[in-house]
């Protein structure tokens, strides 16, 4: 025991005569573990924000959305496109595929909503009360819609926050009605703040409730209708759609790629144009998986990369190092060292070297999550612009350093130490002693 | 009387490209324990060989090299590290201390490859330290030591492992006079205290120190002969 910390003791002092040399070396396997991990937590960051969004979605759910079809398709098509999905689609689906436990109609359209002098423009979204439990949306006051404002086709409405306090600054809303298209709606109630998020609703593109106002879908229906005008290029152009989404709840995970190969057919059979698309969060969450495991392998090699070249740098400084210490080794050797002896000397400085590097590596892998914090503290600050154009994943990733990411790390350094160290310590013991001695 | 080592026949032939080198040419010799021994003779007549044989740094290429009892001519590398480590005291002419070790640890250096690095033996190489005069430096490198200092160290260290024979190849070959005489004081004493010391040189004066002279001729014994008495005068002029 005392022998052996000898040999460490005496490992590292050789390795402080050359204090630079020494930093210099474990630089390489110390920037080498530290990338590891850094890219390993970056990339499971990356991945479990993806996993977030699309666990948002719920794997029970089967997203079918209308698509408005390019332009080529509807050419020569005479006065307003009637395009997407249509309420007997909605019924086709619901009537015919068992498995299906729930169905969310929904209906968005861009519309202004007034209450006596104060606007606000923003989204009118016709809806069944599932609404709100699909989204996550809180009430604040009042309530949500009812399956009662559905049946009966009521004025009722229900306002998102940034609505409510635009709009009604001072009063309460609830009571009171606002304006929408030649129209009024009592508001019965109003929903609590929430940040915009994707994976809500059935999207993956981030959704901002703040200024929606709610309304039965079958108030929406009767009263507004599917005819939509939109001013484009100073003509006007008209769309027909009657459901802008439609989201279904599967009854079973396990039947939820059966189900909604189901509804694929029954939709391909119901349109001769690629007017409605559909989400699958079960198989995104699949394509997901893999995704990651691809960064993780792709990762590995990079990192393993790193590593070798930090260990060619160890084995590299380490050949030097032996033969600048030939005259030494011949002493040793002379005063009693077996070739064993040499071997163990110069391996435990290698093996010194890469813990080092792989501890402070460890040390500093572990500051990805601050650090990353910072640096986005300061480009906010320094360059706003060129924030505003990167995407989404990157502006709000959280890097999540993946446990097993650090004994592996350490315990690829410490291999690394010893498969570079070994081939210079052989070297070095296989001298001939005599030789090694008239060295110089 | 019981021998140190015996020398019998020995050869030593170099290979250097393609031609080979005698450089022992069947070399017999006996030393007895407490024998002092200068081999002499030029350079390139294979004192060095003859050294580092007795010191199993390498092999004969044929004969008999007996160690008290051990025939270390057939022996492992392994082995022969092993004797080294608990049987030989070497000295050189360039000291050859470890640059990054202290006094004392150079001390142990031996003992370190034998596997006793006990409390006792520490004593023993403050002992041993204080012995050749340096118990004030067992902190220092060996750079910052004079010459003669480190040729201390150096026999302080032979000596640690309280070995057969103390081997010694020109040990004052690199030191003043004044040095000279100091080191071959100590190794006169040590001699007196039962030490066997076989020593290379080149210089008669520092042969003239020993209780026998052996001198070499390419790889040829040319003459052993014992010396009535140490003049040890000759120093002086
Ligand atoms: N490793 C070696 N390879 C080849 N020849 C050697 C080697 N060592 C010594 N010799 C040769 O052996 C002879 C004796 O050398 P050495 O014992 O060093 O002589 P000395 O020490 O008396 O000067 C010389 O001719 C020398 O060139
Ligand atoms: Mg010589």
């Amino acid at each position: 025991m005392l022998l052996f910390l000898r040999t460490w003791q005496l490992g590292i002092k050789s390795l402080l005569l050359h204090p630079l040399r020494s930093l210099l070396t474990v630089l390489g396997i110390f920037i080498g573990v530290a990338s590891v991990i850094w890219l390993l937590a970056i990339g499971e960051g990356i991945s479990r924000k993806a996993q977030e969004q699309i666990e948002g979605l719920g794997a029970n759910n089967v997203i079918v959305r209308s698509i408005k079809p390019p332009s080529e398709v509807t050419e020569g098509m005479r006065g307003p496109v009637p395009y997407g999905i249509t309420r007997r689609d909605f019924e086709a689906i619901t009537e015919t595929v068992p498995t299906i436990s729930r169905a969310l109609p929904i209906r968005e359209l861009r519309r202004r909503f007034s209450y006596s002098t104060r606007m606000v423009d923003g989204r009118l979204v016709g809806c069944t009360p599932e609404y709100a439990e699909v989204t996550k949306l809180e009430v604040a006051r009042g309530r949500f819609l009812s399956d009662a404002d559905v049946r009966d086709k009521q004025n009722h409405c229900v306002l998102a926050s940034g609505t409510a306090e635009r709009l009604f600054p001072f009063e309460d809303p609830v009571g009171r009605s606002i304006h929408i298209e030649e129209a009024y709606y009592v508001i019965v109630g109003v929903m609590k703040p929430r940040n915009p998020t994707a994976g809500i609703g059935g999207s993956l593109a981030a959704q901002d409730f703040a200024n929606d106002v709610y309304i039965p879908i079958s108030t929406l229906w009767s009263r507004i209708g599917d005819f939509i005008v939109t001013r484009r290029s100073g003509s006007f152009e008209g769309e027909i759609v009657e459901l802008s989404q439609v989201t279904l709840r599967v009854d079973e995970v396990k039947n939820v790629l059966e189900t909604s190969e189901l509804i694929k057919q029954t939709l391909a059979s119901r349109h001769r144009i690629e007017d409605w698309g559909i989400t699958v969060p079960l198989e995104l969450l699949e394509q997901a998986r893999t995704t990651r495991l691809m960064f993780i392998i792709f990762m590995g090699l990079i990192a393993a990369i790193s590593l070798v070249v930090g260990g060619i740098g160890i084995m590299n400084i380490m050949l030097a190092t032996v033969t600048e210490r030939t005259r030494e080794i011949g002493i040793r050797r002379a005063l009693g060292a077996k070739r064993r002896d040499i071997i163990r000397q110069f391996l435990v400085e290698t093996v010194a070297l890469s813990v080092v590097g792989g501890a402070t590596g460890v040390l500093v892998g572990l500051t990805c999550r601050p650090v990353t914090g910072w640096v986005r503290y300061l480009v906010e600050r320094l360059l706003p612009d060129v924030i505003e154009q990167l995407p989404e994943v990157i502006k709000t990733v959280e890097p999540s350093v993946v446990p097993w990411s650090i004994p592996l790390a350490f315990f690829i350094s410490v291999t690394i130490g010893v498969v570079f160290g070994l081939y210079p310590a052989m070297r070095a013991a296989a001298m001939d002693p005599i030789e090694a001695l008239r060295h110089e | 009387m019981k021998l140190a080592a015996s020398v019998q026949q020995v050869t030593k032939e170099y290979v250097l490209d393609g031609e080979t080198v005698r450089a022992l040419r069947g070399v017999t010799l006996e030393v007895p324990e407490g024998d002092y021994v200068a081999v002499m003779g030029a350079s390139g007549s294979g004192k060095s060989t003859l050294l580092n044989l007795l010191g199993c740094l390498d092999r004969p290429t044929s004969g008999k090299l007996l160690l008290g009892e051990d025939d270390v001519s057939q022996l492992s590398d392994d082995r022969l590290s092993e004797i080294r480590a608990s049987r030989i005291g070497f000295i050189f002419q360039s000291y050859n201390l470890i640059p990054q070790l202290t006094v004392l640890e150079n001390i142990q250096v031996p003992l370190y490859y034998q596997g006793r690095l006990t409390a006792r033996e520490r004593d023993r190489c403050h002992e041993l330290a204080g012995m050749v005069g340096l118990a004030d430096r067992l902190k220092h490198r060996p750079t910052q030591l004079s010459g003669g200092q480190q040729q201390r160290v150096a026999i302080a260290r032979s000596l640690v492992n309280d070995p057969y024979f103390i081997l010694a190849d020109e040990p004052t070959g690199n030191l003043d006079s004044v040095t000279t005489e100091e080191i071959l004081g100590l190794l006169d004493a040590l001699n007196e205290a039962g030490k066997t010391i076989i020593m290379v040189t080149h210089e008669d004066d520092v042969g003239a120190r020993a209780k026998r002279i052996i001198r070499l001729r390419d790889g040829n014994v040319l003459s052993d002969a014992r010396q009535q008495q140490k003049r040890k005068a000759v120093i002086r002029h």
